[in-house]
């Protein structure tokens, strides 16, 4: 770095946050690997249905195939939105 | 024993081509009988790097659809002549490949008593980057220390243990490597670009070779002479040490330091 960029200020290193970024995306990719095709249909169609019922975010499932010694398990996880949220969403409703 | 070599990344314009040229030349130069395949059908380039694209009579496809012999379409080097080049079709649609014929021409390879096959796959993971990687014995994933590019190469080490022949019959897993190139030291000094070790971390396998950015890989390419056989190119000489490990030798990596700077391009940038 010449003098001139020292007085500029140091730029930001961003190899690191290109690793950073990368190990994220890899890990998450590697464990969708090799999991069923039908997972993604499944999650969007099970969203639609839970949605009937209460008002859940885009991303509040996650849907993920573990395997526990020589079966596999389909390892469901639905957040529902807090309390006061959901009284909101209620009330608008009503009104 | 005939080994097939995939050269292979996922990504576009990572050096895949020159990549699978300069390897080729380097087994042919340590005298390996070697064919190197160009799989991109409809974008024929392995010939122009190779420099033999006038002599070009016969392809790939042809010897598929069998409308000429192995013999008849494999080009001869004019430098080495235990190498030859079998020509990518550039009219035939993508699904000219087939799975069938592709066994076919490698087998025939084989018994023709070739040491080392080196398929040049296109990017993408469509039919024809499947095929070459499909009866592979080893991989290069050519990588560029950059976000898409790493992505990218992990999804074919994905593909590399599934979709393949080695790992459809349950055989030994195809051996990868990596080979990193547009490799920059200076940059990686500066903490622009991922180091070496940041991509090895990140994909989990061994580097096979780093070459350093270098303006002697397209003065190479503008020529049809693999950067392989340029003696002042740093490009050339990682390459040869690339050749080298492949096989079995040991070599420290080169060119992974930033070339010293004298103290007015330090106070003044360069």
């Amino acid at each position: 770095m010449g003098l001139f960029d020292f007085l500029r200020g140091s730029p930001k290193q961003t190899a690191t946050i290109a690793k950073e970024r990368l190990r994220i995306i890899v890990a998450q990719e590697r464990s969708a690997r090799g999991s069923p095709d039908y997972l993604p249909l499944l999650r969007r169609e099970l969203l639609e249905v839970i949605r009937k019922y209460v008002n859940v975010d885009q991303d509040a499932i996650d849907i993920q195939v573990k395997r526990d010694g020589d079966h596999e398990v389909l390892d469901l996880t639905v957040t529902l939105p807090d309390k006061a949220g959901a009284a909101a969403t209620a009330a608008a409703r009503e009104a | 024993m005939t080994e097939f070599i995939v050269i292979t990344s996922g990504k576009g314009g990572v050096g895949k081509t020159t990549s699978s040229a300069s390897l080729a030349v380097g087994l042919a130069k340590r005298g390996k009988k070697v064919a190197v395949i160009d799989f991109d059908v409809g974008l024929r380039n392995l010939d122009l790097i190779m420099g033999c694209e006038r002599r070009v009579v016969y392809d790939f496809v042809n010897v598929i659809h069998q409308e000429c012999t192995l013999k008849q379409a494999l080009i001869k080097d004019k430098r080495y002549e235990s190498l030859h080049v079998l020509a990518a079709s550039q009219t035939r649609d993508k699904d000219a490949l087939t799975k069938e014929g592709v066994e076919r021409v490698l087998n025939e390879l084989k018994d023709e008593g070739f040491d080392y096959v080196i398929c040049d796959s296109p990017a993408g993971i469509e039919k024809g980057a499947f095929l070459a990687m499909y009866f592979a014995d080893r991989a290069v994933v050519v990588v560029n220390p950059e976000v898409s590019s790493v992505r990218d190469s992990d999804r074919i080490l994905g593909l590399l243990s599934s979709k393949t022949r080695r790992a459809e019959n349950g055989g030994p897993p195809v051996a990868q490597h990596l080979l990193l190139t547009r490799y920059n030291p200076v940059r990686v000094a500066a903490g622009d670009m991922m180091s070496i070790d940041d991509v090895k971390e990140i994909l989990g396998i061994e580097v096979l070779g780093v070459i350093p950015e270098s303006e002697g890989v397209l003065a190479a390419s503008n020529a049809g002479v693999p950067v392989i056989l340029d003696e002042a190119s740093h490009a050339g000489h990682a390459y040869d040490d690339a050749v080298a490990r492949l096989l079995g030798e040991e070599r420290p990596m080169r060119f992974l330091e930033a070339p010293k700077k004298g103290i007015l391009s330090r106070l003044f940038g360069s």
